[in-house]
């Protein structure tokens, strides 16, 4: 639809006043976006490779960053799947039914978005902390969540949850459920009702949510730092160790971490770019 | 829905099954945690809360926070209108390359920001060198958490604007410069209105981004006590000294400002609704 409207501004004459104009604006939009966006990609990548190649290899193939990798990963394995399903359930309830409270569960959907990170690490402090609520029953039973890998995979459930749910709801909430009904009626059975009908509709939808939640989580950095603890090559997530090498000053291992991070990032925009190419060409 | 009834009737299965574990996850993930922070800022007598929200370091640290996440949402305000703009009504070369990367600050670390944002404008850097050279300092000063904040900001104020510029009335404008309108008179008159609702949402949502932001902004402000250090910062700085009840008391704050925030979002997006439906009822 973008595309449209530009095209129609091709196919109109423009004055001289209009051509100036259109010429400034566009030299405003690229200095800026260039200094913003593309300065920082530039220097990450410049920095990660300042000693060539072989040096971006070596410092990725640290101890303790391949520790970091795995960790990531370990994480968004857990995570992502969780929060899937929780956006399919939340969606379907609030999409498909009229019930009181609605939205106010809306809101708590919601909220992860507009509080700090910061907060979300606080919060777990007070729970589990020595201090906090389950604090003292953990520590009878020597079960360790802060500063270990339960409380960095609670953080990041805590503020990536609402990405698959706000995706779908809105998707779901347009296309209505005429097809599940009449699935239904039929003799379907719910659970193949969901499978062959109400999946496929919303596939786009739900990739893209998966897409944007997994780019989160693999990213977050303010509250897994509270509660991560720093333990090298035990606590620390890809930007935990990017943190780390950076305020040691090693810029190259640094910005070796952040390269691959910043790797993630623009497969992120691409597959961003392709689901909503797709789901633009296939129709919804 | 129907008066009297908790749930309309609906033929679809699964309402129970869907609504029980929203609410269940919902509970544990959010309203139980949210609770220990509220209830733990309030086990602290009223007079000492107070205090902690009122000393001087942190009501610098809300000048800061709030001020440069103010600063930030205005001029992404004004660029980022202009770069909807570009990317609404013109055609260029590499116009859906550069819409795909608005989104980049969304998908790229905030720690990757911050790092690369502190390397580019540090005194030694492409740009800090340039800009020292003018006597502007950006790294480790109170400007450097303004461009953090600008490149955080970005692509919510380009993506509320960018849908509302194609919905102009293009024959609305074709008519005022028929009539004779300039070209500023056209945007005063006819886009600015039209368009001002999605501009004060993006505004809105940028700021709101703003006050809670802090991986981008730790590695360019310098941190400094006073001058460079945000609310956020302030919170980790006190739970890493064990003053729990000073961390709870700034959290319980920053909570309570993202409520009112969320608050303002959603008065703003009615506000722009109910002006955009008086303009297309005219």
């Amino acid at each position: 639809m973008a595309a449209g409207a530009a095209i129609a501004t091709g196919a109109r004459p423009m004055t001289r006043a209009a051509r100036a104009t259109r010429y400034a604006l566009l030299a405003v939009s690229f200095a800026f976006l260039g200094l913003l966006l593309l300065a920082p990609l530039g220097a990450v990548l410049a920095q990660a490779l300042a000693k060539g190649f072989g040096g971006w290899l070596a410092s990725i193939a640290e101890p303790d960053t391949v520790a970091a990798i795995k960790l990531t990963l370990l994480t968004a394995a857990i995570v992502v799947p969780v929060n899937t399903v929780f956006g399919i359930a939340a969606a379907w309830a609030i999409a498909r039914f009229e019930f009181r409270g609605k939205s106010l569960i809306v809101t708590l959907i919601d909220l992860p978005l507009a509080v700090s990170p910061v907060i979300a690490g606080l919060v777990l402090v007070f729970l589990f902390g020595a201090q906090g609520w389950f604090g003292g029953w953990l520590l009878d039973r020597d079960v360790q969540v802060l500063f270990a890998v339960p409380a960095i995979v609670l953080a990041t459930i805590i503020i990536s949850f609402p990405y698959v749910a706000r995706e779908l709801i809105p998707l779901m909430q347009q296309q209505g459920s005429d097809e599940e009904i009449a699935a239904l009626s039929l003799g379907a059975r719910p659970w193949t009702t969901f499978v062959r009908i109400t999946l496929p509709k919303i596939r786009w939808g739900l990739l893209y949510g998966v897409i944007l939640c997994n780019a989160r989580v693999m990213g977050e950095f303010g509250a897994v730092s509270v509660v991560s603890g720093h333990i090298r090559g035990v606590t620390n997530t890809m930007p935990l160790q990017v943190e780390i090498l950076y305020n040691e000053y090693d810029f190259v291992a640094a910005f070796a971490v952040a390269s691959l991070l910043a790797m993630l990032a623009i497969l992120t925009l691409i597959a961003k770019t392709l689901v909503e190419w797709r789901s633009q060409t296939v129709g919804s | 829905m129907a008066r009297g009834r908790i749930v309309a009737p609906s033929p679809l299965p699964g309402f129970g099954l869907t609504l029980g574990f929203t609410t269940f996850f919902l509970s544990a993930v959010v309203l139980l945690p949210l609770a220990a922070l509220v209830i733990r800022a309030f086990e602290i007598p009223p007079g000492e809360l107070f205090g902690l929200l009122t000393d001087e370091r942190a009501l610098a640290s809300y000048r800061l926070s709030f001020g440069a996440a103010a600063l930030a949402a205005g001029i992404n305000a004004v660029f980022g209108f202009i770069v909807a703009w570009s990317l609404v009504r013109y055609d260029f070369p590499g116009r859906r390359l550069l819409d795909a990367m608005i989104d980049l600050p969304f998908a790229l670390p905030t720690a990757v920001s911050g790092i690369a944002l502190a390397t580019v404008f540090s005194p030694a850097g492409w740009l800090g060198g340039q800009l020292a050279l003018a006597g502007v300092q950006v790294a480790y000063t109170r400007v450097g958490v303004v461009v953090a904040l600008v490149l955080i900001g970005l692509p919510f104020v380009v993506r509320s604007v960018q849908p509302a510029l194609i919905d102009v009335h293009r024959d609305l404008e074709d008519a005022a410069e028929s009539l004779g309108a300039g070209g500023l008179q056209v945007f005063r008159r006819i886009i600015l209105p039209t368009v001002l609702p999605a501009l004060a949402t993006g505004f809105t949502l940028a700021f709101a981004r703003g006050i809670g932001e802090y991986g981008s902004i730790v590695f360019i402000s310098g941190n400094l006590p006073f001058e460079t250090e945000i609310t956020p910062l302030l919170i980790v700085i006190r739970l890493e000294q064990y003053d729990y009840a000073g961390a709870a008391a700034l959290g319980f704050f920053m909570l309570a400002t993202s409520f009112l925030m969320l608050l303002a979002i959603n008065a703003v997006q009615g506000w722009g609704q109910r002006r955009l439906g008086l303009v297309a009822g005219r």
